[in-house]
């Protein structure tokens, strides 16, 4: 297990120096001001469409993130040493993904809800939302590593990846905007949680099988 | 231990690179890869990494220890660096020491003189440090068969020596090599094996 | 299974039911035709434009089914690396894309005189939608990657992938649509399925998968073609 152990932590590492995060928030901002732009300043409104708008902020972040996963290890050669090791190639798959949402997807969900005040999001809603949000990230880093194994090998994959990878992203916006709103109405906040958890645990299992396989296709 | 090969072939890409090749690699002894470019040594070498896996024939590790796959006990290194820019030497080191397994970091940094930049950021290194560095993994872990790919390129010729040393030493020890590689080593026991491009 | 495995065996019988195939392709439309357009009633509430229901629904049977065997082609490719698996799966996915995509406008069609508008995003529209999604995603992958083996590796495993997807993506989008309209159902299928539309509906389904099978041994045909061709360039190039 030290050798899982020693790759979170140099990804965590890597991903805190180089992982892009200031940019995701940024891309995050930029798309808060382009709501009311198109939509106009109407309160109201944008109260009302605020969780959606931030839950497609957090998700389409994740994803453009996601090369970062696998690709400079695929380029420079670390993953070819990787699959010569004891330890099953899911496993450090695993890892890395893991690592990509402590550094990237939990922190977009944990910053998402208050930027979300901008948009005259209901202040008495943010507890809700964050936990959905902490829940769903999980989901969808794992669902962005898929995208990024996909594509590791190509070069210009970020728009295919965002074809892949958003049907995926589906049943995770569903519940996690019904999950986030359900504050409003209680008798589906528990359903839609625990389907929301069920969604995270099944992408723990898929998305290193996957990964997994998509990226050995790569290699060999 | 030994390395035998029987009859073993290589496709890439869905072109055959080459085809029912076998030899045999005996504890202390080192393999030297010849041929010109494109007649498959990078292959060859990721063929036995377990990168590649052949179509044909065999390839035993004998008197290895048990439930240890070739890969395991190979160390590969290729054209490419495996080298993180973002962390410095030591942090590089650190980390194939760990991920692989009972590394000790100083030797590595003192196989090929790194310990003066061992602190400074990766993203810095000209290219033969760069080298320098991938190489140094050879005597951070240790593992019985080398697989090195054109290793003496963009080496200085005292780093070349290193190499020699480090090569001389791992042979000495019962350790294996198979190096690709147009220069010549310097290195008492050594078979060849020449490859030709297919036509 | 094994003797398909000879892309040239395959062709020869693929060449050989072709005929036959296109044959009870077309029976089976003039039967179904007749009956959803002549024999079966119109609808007491939609009237004539009820039809529709027998290209639309049969179209989206279509679309999920061709979706599911490209699954099940992809899973072959991978575990049995069966050499005409990938092919299979390859040369079904533009098929199922196109019905998809005539699920898609019939049941926009068919709207407008229902409810006035050219879309509504109602639960069974809405999963269409993504299912069209998931196959264009699936054939942009095979025309991304150059290497024809790495190609049908990944596209096997986008394929795997969406299959699971599949359902979540129906129960979720269901489920989204009863927390937005919980009082007025709309079926785009209509309330009830009375027996004298069930036939022709079924004859359509029939005739659809015939023309399915027709149009992908064609396809299939062509991609087993298309890679020997492809394959004798290569030696040409590389052998000069």
């Amino acid at each position: 297990m030290n050798s899982v152990t020693a790759l979170l932590m140099r990804e965590l590492r890597l991903g805190t120096r180089q992982g892009g995060l200031g940019t995701a928030i940024g891309f995050l901002l930029a798309l808060i001001v382009l709501v009311p732009l198109s939509l106009g300043p109407d309160l109201a409104l944008l109260s009302r469409i605020a969780p959606g708008i931030m839950w497609l902020g957090l998700l389409l972040a994740v994803l453009l993130t996601s090369e970062q996963i696998f690709q400079q290890d695929f380029e420079d050669g670390s993953l070819d040493l990787m699959t010569m090791t004891a330890t099953p190639f899911e496993l450090i798959v695993l890892a890395k993904a893991l690592a990509h949402w402590f550094t990237v997807g939990l922190p977009l969900a944990l910053l998402a809800p208050p930027l979300g005040l901008m948009l005259n999001i209901d202040a008495t809603q943010l507890p809700t939302i964050w936990a959905a949000m902490l829940l769903g990230s999980l989901a969808l880093s794992m669902l962005a590593a898929i995208g990024g194994a996909v594509t590791a090998g190509l070069r210009r994959g970020s728009l295919l990846v965002s074809l892949l990878i958003l049907p995926l992203y589906v049943p995770v916006l569903i519940f996690g905007i019904a999950a986030s709103t359900s504050s409003l109405a209680p008798d589906t906040s528990l359903p839609s949680f625990a389907i929301l958890l069920a969604i995270a645990m099944m992408t723990l299992v898929i998305s290193p099988l996957a990964c997994a396989a998509a990226l050995k296709a790569y290699l060999r | 231990m030994r390395l035998i090969a029987k009859d073993i072939s290589c496709e890439r890409g869905g072109r055959l690179i080459f085809e029912g090749l076998s030899f045999t690699l005996e504890a202390g002894e080192l393999l030297e890869l010849r041929g010109a470019n494109g007649a498959g040594k990078s292959s060859l070498l990721r063929l036995i990494a377990g990168l590649n896996q052949s179509r044909s024939g065999t390839m035993v590790l004998e008197d290895a220890p048990p439930d240890s796959s070739v890969s395991e006990l190979s160390h590969y290194i290729g054209h490419a660096d495996a080298n993180k820019s973002a962390l410095t030497l030591r942090q590089n080191l650190d980390f194939w020491a760990k991920f692989l397994g009972n590394g000790k970091v100083e030797h590595g940094l003192a196989a090929f003189d790194l310990d003066a930049i061992a602190d400074d950021p990766a993203r810095l290194l000209s290219s033969g440090q760069k080298r320098r560095l991938s190489l140094a993994r050879l005597a951070v872990v240790s593992r019985p068969l080398w697989l090195l790919d054109e290793p003496t390129v963009g080496l200085d010729q005292n780093s070349v020596g290193k190499l020699n040393e480090l090569l001389k030493t791992h042979l000495s020890e019962g350790g294996m090599a198979l190096v690709a590689t147009h220069a010549d080593l310097d290195v008492k026991t050594k078979k060849h094996l020449t490859l030709k491009a297919r036509a | 299974m094994q003797k398909f495995a000879n892309p040239h065996v395959f062709v020869k019988l693929a060449t050989a039911i072709l005929p036959y195939v296109w044959a009870l392709t077309a029976i089976l439309f003039v039967i179904g035709l007749y009956g959803a357009l002549v024999t079966s009633p119109p609808d007491y509430q939609q009237g004539e434009t009820v039809r529709i229901i027998y290209v639309h629904v049969p179209a989206s049977w279509l679309a999920l089914m061709i979706y599911s065997l490209m699954a099940v082609f992809s899973a072959v490719a991978l575990i049995f690396r069966h050499p005409l698996a990938d092919a299979a799966a390859k040369s079904a996915a533009p098929i199922g894309a196109v019905f998809c995509f005539l699920a898609l406008f019939t049941g926009s069609v068919w709207g407008k005189p229902m409810w006035g508008t050219w879309w509504v995003w109602d639960a069974r529209l809405t999963s269409m939608f993504v299912l069209m999604l998931l196959y264009l995603g699936y054939i942009a992958i095979w025309r991304a990657i150059d290497d024809p083996h790495r190609a049908a590796s990944i596209a096997a495993i986008v394929a795997l992938v969406g299959a699971i997807n599949v359902p979540i993506v129906k129960y979720s989008v269901d489920w989204w649509n009863t927390l937005h309209q919980p009082a007025s159902v709309f079926r785009m299928s209509g309330s009830t399925i009375d027996k004298s539309m069930l036939w022709p509906l079924l004859v359509m389904a029939l005739a659809y998968t015939m023309l399915f099978v027709a149009l992908h041994l064609v396809a299939l045909r062509g991609e087993v073609f298309l890679r020997k061709i492809r394959n004798r360039r290569l030696a040409e190039v590389r052998n000069k």
